[in-house]
């Protein structure tokens, strides 16, 4: 008898604690998916009505893909205009800058971090200090001070003003994931290819180069996407000579009231295009920790 | 020969960078400086203090930027710890695929966020201004506080938790004692990824209040932007003010990082 009330007691205690597990899961999980919600509404919002071609977000006027035709063909075949050429012109300098500006702090960084991973520990520090600056200032920070040298030099602003700006703060991010390959490193097999008759260049191209690649990958890559994605640095270095990267393209439209349409179908093909490439790495990345 | 000597010790391979650096970051916020303290004659004066601090609306600006940056943070720490928390903890499916849900907004130009953002109140006519914007800016900035709160826990060992539960600690104080002092670093970092930004940003407050707010990140690009060159002096100071306040709150979340890693 004793023996049996005091089994429904645990029964029913572990019954109410499954229970409360139970309830805490379907609301942490509901918590994960409203935020998720609030996150992704404006965007699946673009998404939908880049399927639509009216001029406004948000006025329906039936399911078409004539503004990804616009986009692609540069030409409103309905309306009879062309599609604003400047949109193209971003796109075309957003990637020009991203490309040369990434590729130019892949090499300075890689080589700066070789150099500073060398040096004694007081001007390590030193350097970087310095190289953590640029990434800790605020955008509009950069852009001015850029924005006061560049007058000051009396250099006039332009293509290469904006590619020197992007360079500066793309770089401090290469240096710090190249630096942690060198760690890893054998710092004497440099050494032992100079000994062996290589020259310091050849020493860096064939022994050194092979070890830092992934972290100048990585590098690169957050360079590109910190290039693409950066708007206040360009805005204050890129003068008034018509030059715009997409991000400026934006904000002028946004300013004169009204987005380009063709602007949501881009858009769009952007995101998807980023979402396969994360979802790609991801399972890659899961079945070689599988493997390991 | 003695220049592939100096070659050879790898130490100079890093003077490139260095002259870069000298040139194109200390030298440009050295400039910030001469200007804030100088007239558009290159004559020293305090003037452009002067004026900010006597010009109401400008010292208004000030403050409210501040006040809407702690808000916007403090939101997304409320909102964000919570979720950071529920992902590297709960017993999810797929726990990688949902934090690069949330980390994936993050890739897309902020600029086209707000503006979704600024569609979607059109759409169902709610008005612009400061709600808007404290809806966009938690909006934008959310991800950043999520991603290094979960980077930290999820790195936590958990049997430090196990050990607080064995040893009689309930929930609460588990979570108290144990959980949140160890995710104190993550805390810091995201306080500081998301306000950083807001209390500089000049851009979003523009598109989501249709103009009607301004902060003092705008207030700084009108100088250079509608001023012209008589107004850089004025503008170059205001940029010193939020140098200041930037180089406060790295400092400070520099020293608590440190601290908090030390007691780890």
């Amino acid at each position: 008898m004793n023996n049996n009330t005091y089994m429904t007691a645990t029964q029913k205690e572990s019954q109410r604690r499954q229970r409360d597990l139970l309830v805490r899961r379907i609301c942490s999980q509901a918590y994960l998916w409203l935020l998720l919600l609030f996150l992704y509404a404006p965007i699946v919002l673009i998404i939908v009505f880049s399927f639509t071609k009216s001029k406004v977000l948000g006025n329906w006027t039936g399911f078409t893909f004539q503004l990804y035709e616009n986009l692609f063909t540069g030409y409103d075949r309905v309306a009879q205009v062309r599609v604003d050429p400047n949109l193209y012109y971003s796109l075309y300098y957003t990637m020009l800058v991203a490309l040369v500006s990434a590729t130019c702090a892949t090499l300075l960084g890689t080589l700066a971090a070789i150099g500073i991973y060398n040096m004694r520990q007081k001007s390590r520090r030193a350097i970087l200090f310095m190289n953590s600056i640029p990434m800790i200032n605020p955008d509009i920070l950069t852009g001015i001070s850029l924005f006061l040298l560049f007058v000051f030099l009396g250099i006039s602003r332009g293509l290469a003003t904006v590619i020197i700006a992007h360079i500066v703060f793309c770089t401090p991010y290469v240096v710090l994931s190249v630096m942690p390959r060198l760690s890893k490193m054998n710092p004497n097999i440099y050494e032992a290819a100079l000994d062996l008759g290589a020259t310091p260049f050849q020493a860096l191209r064939k022994v050194m180069m092979p070890e830092l690649w992934p972290g100048m990958i990585s590098g690169f890559i957050l360079s590109i996407t910190l290039s693409i994605d950066d708007f206040g640095v360009t805005y204050f270095t890129k003068g008034s000579n018509g030059l715009e990267t997409l991000s400026t393209f934006i904000y002028a439209d946004a300013r004169k009231g009204g987005l380009t349409p063709e602007l949501r179908p881009l858009f769009s093909l952007v995101f998807l295009t980023i979402l396969v490439l994360l979802v790609v790495m991801n399972i890659r990345a899961a079945r070689q920790a599988k493997k390991h | 020969m003695k220049w592939i000597s100096v070659f050879n010790s790898r130490r100079t391979w890093a003077w490139p960078y260095l002259l870069f650096l000298v040139l194109f970051v200390v030298l440009p916020l050295l400039l910030i400086v001469v200007y804030a303290f100088t007239d558009p004659q290159g004559q020293p004066t305090l003037r452009n203090f002067v004026q900010f601090f006597h010009t109401q609306e400008a010292v208004n600006t000030f403050i409210y930027s501040l006040a809407i940056a702690l808000i916007t943070t403090m939101i997304c720490l409320l909102l964000g710890y919570p979720a950071a928390y529920i992902m590297a903890t709960a017993e999810l499916k797929t726990p990688a695929v949902m934090a690069m849900l949330f980390i994936l907004p993050m890739w897309i130009n902020f600029l086209l966020r707000t503006l979704a953002t600024v569609e979607l109140f059109n759409m169902f006519s709610i008005p612009l201004g400061g709600g808007a914007l404290l809806y966009g800016m938690c909006y934008d900035f959310l991800p950043f506080m999520i991603y290094p709160i979960y980077n930290t826990l999820q790195k936590m060992d958990t049997s430090l938790i196990e050990a607080a539960h064995d040893l009689g600690a309930n929930r609460r104080e588990v979570f108290t004692k144990v959980i949140l002092p160890l995710s104190k670093p993550g805390i810091y970092s995201g306080i500081i990824m998301v306000f950083m930004p807001t209390v500089s940003t000049f851009a979003i407050s523009e598109l989501l209040t249709h103009n009607k707010i301004t902060l003092f990140g705008s207030l700084i690009q009108r100088a250079f932007g509608e001023g012209g060159i008589m107004m850089w002096n004025y503008g170059a100071a205001l940029s010193l003010i939020m140098l200041v306040i930037i180089a406060v709150t790295s400092f400070f979340g520099d020293k608590e990082e440190s601290s908090s890693q030390t007691i780890i």
